[in-house]
């Protein structure tokens, strides 16, 4: 089934600088299990290790990142455990502090 | 004057005057009358009169807020003025008074107060005191994580807003079962995750736009909009995507907040003898500090210019694209630190390494050196080689 992944706030440089992905992820899928399937293919192998670090600390989202589901706060949703469902767009957005 | 009208002067709610000058918003039917009443008996305070607070305190003073509180410790800069209209003609002004000023121009009607100090965990209780709402238009996690705190202690909402490069954000916390800062964000992101706008670079009108979008919605919070129901939301905006506005529904007040929990770890004595920590909480960029032999200043690089070498600039492209030495090679900081080799024949000349402020170079020739190639970082960067060598070269 296909899902579509968004950043926002600058997050797409940890990855291949693209802001918008569309996945073809297996059914049954948790958004714990997109987290490191988003590492190994969406990060460029020379970036990986550092890219790594920018968007994950201890096997979740980094502090800062936020993970919106369908336009929810994935706080609302069962964070990590969510189930993604057909369709599902998934948006990280790494929080601004300038001003 | 007729009987009845003379009855009516008598038990006007506001001054003939503001009359005129509200009316226009008056008209609105979400807002009215008692809207302007509401505004009208209202106190602000505005944390930062930079990229966002310039358009909150246009709007706000404007609008006909009773009483705005402008606090601010830094002076007007000509790179603020693209994004910092309210500052016209004044350079080298501090940022409250200069903000104060136009506010005292544009609506004699309301009054207020600028403050040419830092908020600080010391002061920041007496500065919120007798205010209905603050508005966070600073540019750091560890000052939007003080006034988070002393908001919630002290009972005043927030509306906070950021921005950087093309996208902006803006919330609402501390209001109405909704969340703090902390609630949504309990660790600050790591120190070199965090970009500042004199670093990334800043969009005028997008930060301008988020400035502007808090004064609206501190219209609303302010006469009573969300009073009844709030749904906690976060607005993002980012001006090169279609479409550019998104608002996304987020959680709710946390139980186990440190902050508005129900069991506090912060209180206002914690803050005020300084054992919460914002600075350490919040952390400092990674630096690799050199040793002098690893260094140049730039007075000793302008002797040697003319001689055979080999000049790294390992600014970002933007940059090096704005202005750059002739005959330097360009490898930005963000990708030399994922190199294994470097594709450039140095072939025994010297390599010096320069970039903005004189702190990546310093990175650089670390990682330089790594790879096996010696090399110097010029101190201070382009910065202090305008500053002290070459006044022409232009900074940005």
């Amino acid at each position: 089934m296909q899902i579509t992944v968004e950043f926002s706030g600058g997050l797409e440089t940890a990855f291949d600088g693209n802001k918008k992905h569309v996945l073809d992820v297996p059914e049954g899928s948790s958004v714990n299990w997109l987290l490191h399937h988003m590492v190994e293919t969406l990060m460029p192998d020379h970036k990986r290790e550092e890219g790594k670090n920018i968007f994950l600390q201890d096997e979740s989202v980094r502090p800062g990142v936020l993970v919106l589901i369908n336009d929810s706060d994935w706080e609302l949703e069962g964070e990590d455990q969510y189930i993604l469902q057909p369709r599902d767009v998934i948006i990280f957005a790494s929080t601004l502090h300038g001003g | 004057m007729d009987r009845s009208d003379s009855e009516k002067t008598d038990v006007l709610p506001m001054f003939k005057q503001e009359y005129g000058r509200y009316g226009r918003q008056m008209l609105v039917p979400e807002f009215g009358i008692s809207g302007q009443l509401d505004l009208r008996s209202k106190r602000i305070l505005v944390v930062g009169a930079g990229g966002l607070g310039s358009p909150a305190i246009q709007y706000l003073a404007g609008a006909g807020i009773g009483h705005i509180t402008i606090i601010d410790d830094d002076t007007v800069e000509e790179s603020n003025l693209h994004r910092q209209t309210i500052h016209a003609g004044n350079v080298n002004v501090p940022k409250s008074e200069s903000a104060a000023e136009f506010v005292g121009k544009l609506n004699p009607c309301i009054s207020v107060t600028p403050m040419v100090v830092r908020l600080s965990p010391s002061n920041s209780f007496s500065v919120f005191e007798g205010h209905d709402l603050v508005l966070d238009c600073t540019d750091g996690p560890a000052v939007r994580y003080l006034i988070n705190d002393t908001a919630v202690l002290s009972g005043i909402p927030v509306v906070s807003a950021s921005a950087l490069k093309t996208e902006g954000q803006l919330s609402i916390y501390n209001y109405n079962g909704g969340p703090c800062y902390r609630c949504l964000f309990p660790i600050p992101p790591p120190a070199d995750a965090v970009q500042t706008c004199g670093d990334g670079g800043i969009m005028g009108p997008v930060v301008g736009m988020m400035g502007m979008s808090q004064a609206m919605e501190a219209i609303k919070l302010l006469t009573g909009v969300y009073s009844e129901s709030f749904t906690p939301f976060l607005m993002l905006y980012s001006a090169y995507n279609f479409p550019p506005w998104k608002s996304v529904k987020v959680r709710k007040r946390q139980k186990t907040c440190a902050a508005c929990g129900d069991v506090p770890r912060i209180s206002r004595q914690l803050i005020e003898t300084g054992q919460v920590d914002y600075s350490e909480f919040c952390g400092s960029p990674s630096q690799v500090l050199l040793g002098e032999e690893h260094r140049i200043t730039p007075e000793e690089y302008s002797k040697i210019v003319s001689t055979k070498h080999i000049l790294l600039d390992v600014r970002e492209r933007p940059q090096f694209d704005i202005t750059s030495f002739p005959r330097s090679i360009n490898i930005p900081w963000s990708e030399l630190k994922h190199k294994e080799e470097l594709d450039v024949q140095v072939d025994g000349s010297p390599v010096y390494v320069v970039c903005r402020y004189g702190n990546d170079s310093q990175n650089a020739v670390d990682k330089l050196q790594k790879l096996g190639i010696p090399s110097k970082d010029i101190k201070g960067g382009l910065y202090a080689w305008a500053k002290n060598v070459d006044e022409k070269f232009p900074i940005y």
